[in-house]
């Protein structure tokens, strides 16, 4: 397993010169392997800027709150994209179905208390998440796209059956959330919910890095870079990917719930093929597989869709195609892999 | 002479049902080809039909082009354009991940959709037809509306056609050769790089054309580039890579199912494609004529 990873040759490579480079080789491999899941100060960083933003921008919190979801919703799908290699295009199903759970929830049973709803959707999220994941991820290649693309435009279409109960394209409006504790009433300039949302994407933030530093996170770094040499050597691939997809539902099933609790509405547009890709998108601008993308990545679209699809929608959806297409042709690994490519560079030049 | 009510509806079911798969089939067919070839996965496909179906809107009402010369004006631009686009972005990405293929590709439609959006707004947009295209047909036990006659009759023409350059040329034999075995063909000296571009530039020429044909059907917007590139891509995946017959049987089936679903369960239309796709996949994977 410690050979197949790449990151760790990555970090050995400098050295690979005659008999004595194995052994620093070996060492700094080691070294690799025991403190990779180790603090750094570096990742105070997004934590104090999120709370920096809270008092510098009080008047944008809403805005704030939106980004928060965001980010969580492309954390999930770095979980299965990033670290397991799954590629995806329907991964707004469990936002929707997260979503929807609260408010039915709010709506049908006057069920409004948020931390509870929340469980609710990740659970409902997870079931989703563990029957599709289940059943689709033995494919591959475009029969996967096409299969998780069919599954989340067939959950919307059920909603649409279903005009009495989901509010049909209409949605459902008006959602009546109860106080969080009982105690923290709702404000309009979101500020509770800034502060709420920020408490459930630390939370959730630091369980996947637990989850992607175990040793079931290796696992799916290996099926990730060769699922051959995974079967070969007996790791139960099948199901550790729908684990990780289970987990993965149901955290973007929270965003979808705090989406809802947050906006207090929700539509089917949430299971469109637009939310699939945006998240998707977000991910790959901040870079996949490095957790912090995921930040970086919700950050840039959130902020540049603020101010491009103020001057025209269609300045906004050129933009961001253009800054995908040139993602892909320049900084393949995001905005951190170029940081990344940066500090090399920088390193190499100063001995 | 009539039909009784049941056979009535079987018979439309049926016929709108092949003139909807012609437009499917039309518009996938180089989709399936050059995703076979390459397994390049190009989400900006549903843009290239898009883009043909603004071409020929603003032919024949601008320019005053006759509705059939249109296509064709069609099919030539947006296959020149795309070679374009394959010999700067793609070709650098046919060895890179599924991911970045899709990423790149899902980026060019959005910028297809701003700038068609930009130029002639967001609202669905009708084409005036040529009188001789417009009203119905009586054919004795009952009438059948012209234009979905019309595109059976080019669908099909346009069927043998490629049927003959797919099975029986000389370009289309080094095209099933490379399918099957891409490094196969390349040591025997067939170019594959250079008959990925040919079949690339007509296979988007031919989404235009489809593109242009499908305007009096379904309107044409700007977000048809997406809407529409799911039933693409699961005329593609349902038919199975690279497979001429597969992409035909594919679009037929999931044609008539759709326009089936639709007559019958009105609420429910949208939803029998996406289900008898689901399930042809989860039994065959590969789609119906693909190789696992």
């Amino acid at each position: 397993m410690a050979e197949t990873n790449p990151a760790m040759a990555e970090a050995a490579a400098p050295s690979s010169s005659a008999t004595g480079g194995m052994s620093a080789q070996r060492a700094r491999a080691i070294a690799f392997m025991t403190n990779r899941h180790h603090l750094s100060w570096l990742e105070t960083i997004p934590w104090v800027l999120a709370i920096a933003a809270y008092f510098i921008f009080p008047d944008r919190m809403t805005f704030g709150t939106q980004t928060l979801i965001m980010v969580l919703f492309a954390l999930s799908l770095d979980l299965i994209l990033g670290f397991a290699g799954i590629v995806t295009l329907g991964h707004a199903a469990f936002f929707g179905v997260g979503a929807y759970t609260v408010a039915l929830l709010a709506s049908r049973y006057g069920w409004g208390e948020p931390i509870t709803a929340l469980l609710a959707s990740a659970a409902a999220a997870a079931v989703v998440g563990f029957a599709s994941g289940w059943l689709l991820l033995r494919y591959r290649g475009l029969s996967l796209l096409v299969l998780t693309l069919s599954t989340t435009i067939m959950l919307q279409e059920i909603g649409n059956l279903f005009p009495t109960i989901t509010g049909g394209y209409d949605g459902i409006p008006g959602l009546q959330i109860s106080p969080l504790f009982g105690v923290f009433q709702y404000d309009l300039y979101s500020h509770t919910n800034y502060l709420y949302c920020l408490a459930v994407l630390f939370v959730l933030f630091f369980m996947v890095r637990r989850i992607v530093n175990s040793p079931f996170g290796e696992a799916l770094a290996g099926i990730r870079e060769n699922v051959a040499r995974m079967h070969a050597i007996g790791s139960p691939v099948h199901g550790r990917l729908v684990a990780v997809y289970t987990i993965a539902a149901a955290i973007a099933g929270v965003a979808g719930a705090l989406f809802a609790q947050t906006n207090a509405y929700v539509t089917l547009g949430v299971f469109d093929f637009e939310n699939s890709a945006g998240v998707m998108v977000m991910l790959a601008l901040g870079g996949a597989g490095r957790l912090y993308g995921a930040f970086a990545g919700a950050v840039i679209y959130m902020v540049l869709q603020d101010y491009l699809a103020k001057m025209s929608p269609a300045f906004w959806q050129f933009g961001i195609g253009l800054l995908l297409v040139f993602t892909v042709m320049f900084a393949r690994r995001g905005l951190f892999g170029v940081l990344e490519d940066a500090r090399r560079l920088l390193r190499r030049g100063t001995p | 002479m009539s039909l009784s009510p049941t056979l009535n509806i079987a018979v439309s079911i049926l016929f709108d049902g092949l003139a909807y798969a012609m437009f499917l089939f039309i518009v996938s067919v180089g989709l399936s080809v050059t995703m076979g070839l390459m397994g390049f996965v190009n989400l900006a496909h549903g843009a290239f039909a898009m883009a043909g179906g603004y071409i020929v809107l603003s032919a024949t009402r601008a320019w005053g082009v006759p509705f059939f010369l249109s296509l064709l004006v069609a099919f030539f631009i947006v296959g020149a354009v795309s070679v374009v686009f394959e010999r700067v972005l793609y070709s650098k990405l046919y060895k890179a991940t599924e991911l970045d293929q899709v990423l790149l590709t899902i980026g060019l439609a959005f910028m297809a959709i701003a700038t068609f959006t930009y130029i002639y707004g967001p609202i669905p947009q009708s084409i005036h037809l040529p009188e001789y295209l417009n009203g119905q047909i009586n054919v004795g036990f009952r009438t059948f509306p012209v234009y979905r006659a019309f595109l059976i009759v080019v669908g099909a023409a346009l069927i043998a056609v490629l049927w003959y350059g797919f099975e029986r040329t000389n370009i289309g034999a080094k095209i099933r050769a490379a399918v099957d075995n891409r490094r196969m063909a390349q040591s025997i000296g067939i170019n594959v790089d250079r008959l990925f571009t040919l079949t690339f530039a007509v296979g988007s020429g031919l989404a235009a054309i489809g593109g242009g044909l499908s305007i009096p059907l379904l309107g044409l917007s700007p977000s048809f580039a997406i809407i529409y590139l799911v039933f693409f891509l699961l005329v593609v995946a349902v038919g199975g890579l690279g497979s001429f017959k597969g992409t035909l049987v594919a679009a037929i089936v999931l044609g008539i199912f759709d326009t089936g679903g639709k007559y019958l369960y009105a609420d429910a239309g949208g939803f029998f494609i996406y289900a008898v796709a689901v399930l042809i996949l989860l039994v065959k994977p590969a789609g119906l004529y693909g190789r696992d």
